[in-house]
């Protein structure tokens, strides 16, 4: 039970009466790991069940937090859209930022890191020079670093405000450019629609929203952050399910991104891991792109072990083999390996830029 | 029970083990480390803290421990566990004790969002709390541990809790960090004071804990109302002078102290504007110990 202590209770809160205080105790510590703790705290919430005084005021700063990082985002936003509005670029958000601009309910309890933009290849070089413009600055200054995104990468080097320190990322695809599958970015741009909750800002379709989700996830050679990522696959299928022609046009619209292969894998462990309702002609239309059955039983391995909270109450003895296997996946699917190689050495050689001052300790 | 009644053996044993749980305010934490000046210095430093059994829920789980690696035999350090997580680089071996009292600050001003956690000392007289936001090196730990050892209650000499709620300061009564020639000047104000071996060469200089006093663990679960702001400045050679301080500005230098502001949004802002009304505000420059006891005295017996 330790393992998926969280997951059953983010799925099944009806059970929190019969924790005990040290359950409730491991339970935040992985909602923590997991980032997931405002998540918990609207889940337990919205379910009206009962929670100890000391685990309560915990879930109750977590949500504090978290609406402030929501104000915090919507003045980000406008910020955005003025530094933009000359540029005559069309802005679309992607992942946090969409869900939250397109006022979905997976963006509740959500905590939100930088801002990811995209925006049509050609409109590239003006949308950068309005935000260096209007206080950004590239965080990657090494000439190397420079080179890798505009060469290798689905977006330009990662953009600071000098002030704010807030990040966006403005992208031109969903994908690297070296990566083994090759998206068609012409086709979620054409398919936006506007931003409900943010004026001036669009977002791709539903379809769009879930498939990239389902491509960050297994994409992404980081696990600190899968649970999250899955959970929301999870809710966006269960909030998109019930619109007309969603599930219809799912599976064909994975196939001409060419990105079938990851909502398979999205669909399987949603269902698996959140028990998320999916039509089975649906399910059975995306198997079409499922690998080998050897890859899929490894998959199955590796995912079980990369969705659960990096706490060490959720670590066996394989974890940490499973989680490095994911790493080299990631970095081999988004990179061949002659041009991985020779990255990866660059970036374990030792640099001669001074490593920046601990200002942690700062009691 | 409390910790000064747990055999030696015992506390050695649970924090090599499954962790010793122990009570500093509002908060239970659970801290592990086979280090013996951590043993040592726990023991002897919060020997009137309540000791929890072990099946309860802990706010918090650090530990510290020795990093594996070469340099454990040439260069051996210590690391700061937040659970498994380690938010700062290691320091050397000796500043183990100082590293765990860090690590406890930053847990609380990390994760406590329940309250709006300032950088500031706080004691109390009567009911009434000063609150003493300062720059390090203002002198504020070494009045605040003069303080306490004539009569002020400790409520915390880095970590100010505020209640956004009722409005309340909270109290951790957790030892009080002294540094370099304050050490030799409370020793001498206060000889019944005991002191946790120093550690030298951390990053303020020779650094020692001063065990809170009883009566401040024994009321930790009290808290105060708020009542001054103060902001001392130790100049050498000055006369003790006490001007009012104003209250706007107070409120954006308690503003700029709190760990979690902007963390809390319009409740941050919300809860200081309240104990900006209720309080008065001062500066406070000295430089003797006895005159700084006499003005908060006059202070505390005033209406």
């Amino acid at each position: 039970m330790a393992p998926d202590l969280l997951l059953r209770l983010l799925t099944t809160p009806a059970m929190a009466p019969a924790l005990s205080a040290a359950q409730w105790d491991l339970a935040l510590r992985q909602a923590r790991r997991a980032g997931l703790m405002a998540r918990l705290a609207l889940v337990v919430q919205e379910a009206g069940v009962p929670v100890p005084a000391q685990a309560q005021r915990h879930l109750a700063g977590a949500l504090t937090v978290c609406k402030r990082l929501q104000e915090a985002l919507a003045w980000e936003l406008a910020r955005i859209r003025a530094a933009l509005a000359d540029t005559g670029a069309p802005a679309v958000l992607l992942k946090g930022a969409a869900y939250a601009a397109a006022g979905l309910p997976v963006a509740a309890g959500r905590l939100f890191g930088d801002v990811d933009l995209l925006v049509p290849r050609e409109h590239l070089a003006v949308v950068e020079a309005a935000l260096l413009e209007h206080g950004w600055a590239p965080m990657k200054l090494d000439p190397y670093d420079q080179r890798y995104y505009r060469q290798w990468m689905h977006e330009i080097p990662p953009l600071e405000h000098t002030r704010r320190q807030t990040v966006i990322d403005v992208h031109h695809n969903i994908l690297p450019r070296t990566a083994r599958h090759r998206p068609d970015p012409s086709l979620i741009l054409d398919l936006v629609r506007p931003a409900l909750q943010a004026p001036g800002f669009f977002v791709p379709a539903p379809v769009d929203l879930v498939i990239h989700c389902a491509t960050h996830l297994f994409y992404e050679g980081e696990t600190d952050r899968a649970l999250r990522d899955l959970l929301d696959f999870d809710g966006l299928l269960r909030h998109f399910g019930p619109e007309p022609g969603f599930w219809d046009t799912l599976v064909p619209r994975a196939q001409a991104l060419d990105l079938a292969r990851p909502l398979y894998y999205g669909l399987r462990y949603a269902r698996r891991v959140l028990g998320t309702p999916i039509p089975g002609e649906v399910a059975q239309a995306a198997a079409t792109a499922a690998p080998a059955w050897p890859v899929t039983l490894a998959m199955d391995w590796l995912a079980q072990e990369g969705f659960r909270p990096k706490h060490p109450s959720c670590r066996g003895p394989f974890t940490g083999l499973a989680h490095f296997i994911l790493y080299l996946r990631g970095h081999w699917l988004r990179m061949p390996l002659r041009l991985l190689l020779p990255h990866l050495l660059r970036k374990a050689l030792p640099r001669r830029a001074p490593r920046p001052v601990d200002r942690a300790a700062i009691l | 029970m409390n910790l000064r009644e747990l055999p030696l053996e015992d506390i050695r044993h649970r924090l090599a083990g499954p962790g010793l749980c122990l009570r500093t305010g509002p908060f239970t934490v659970r801290i592990r480390s086979r280090i013996s000046a951590v043993v040592d210095s726990l023991t002897l430093l919060y020997a009137d803290h309540p000791v929890l059994a072990d099946e309860v829920f802990c706010d918090f789980h650090v530990r510290l421990l020795r990093p594996l690696g070469l340099r454990r035999w040439w260069r051996p350090q210590v690391k700061f566990a937040f659970d498994d997580f380690v938010p700062f680089k290691p320091l050397p071996y000796d500043h183990a004790f100082p590293m765990l009292e860090w690590g406890l600050n930053w847990s609380v001003a990390q994760h406590a969002h329940w309250y709006l956690v300032v950088h500031a000392a706080v004691i109390e007289q009567k009911g009434r709390a000063a609150i003493l936001p300062a720059p390090p090196g203002s002198g504020k730990s070494t009045l605040t541990a003069a303080l306490v050892q004539r009569g002020w209650r400790l409520l915390s000499d880095e970590l100010t809790l505020i209640d956004p709620e009722t409005g309340l300061v909270h109290a951790l009564a957790r030892p009080v960090s002294l540094k370099n020639t304050s050490l030799p000047l409370l020793r001498a104000w206060a000889p019944e004071a005991v002191f946790g071996p120093p550690a030298h060469d951390t990053l303020k200089g020779t650094v020692a804990h001063m065990k809170p006093p009883q009566e401040s663990v024994a009321r930790m679960e009290e808290p105060a109302h708020p009542a001054w702001v103060i902001f001392p400045r130790y100049v050498p050679d000055s006369a003790p002078r006490l001007t009012p301080h104003p209250r706007a500005h107070a409120l954006l230098e308690l503003a700029h102290n709190a760990f979690n502001y902007s963390a809390l949004g319009s409740c941050g802002y919300d809860t200081l504007a309240r104990l900006i009304a209720t309080v008065e505000c001062f500066d406070f420059t000295y430089s003797r110990l006895e005159d700084a006891l006499n003005i908060f005295t006059r202070l505390a017996d005033g209406p």
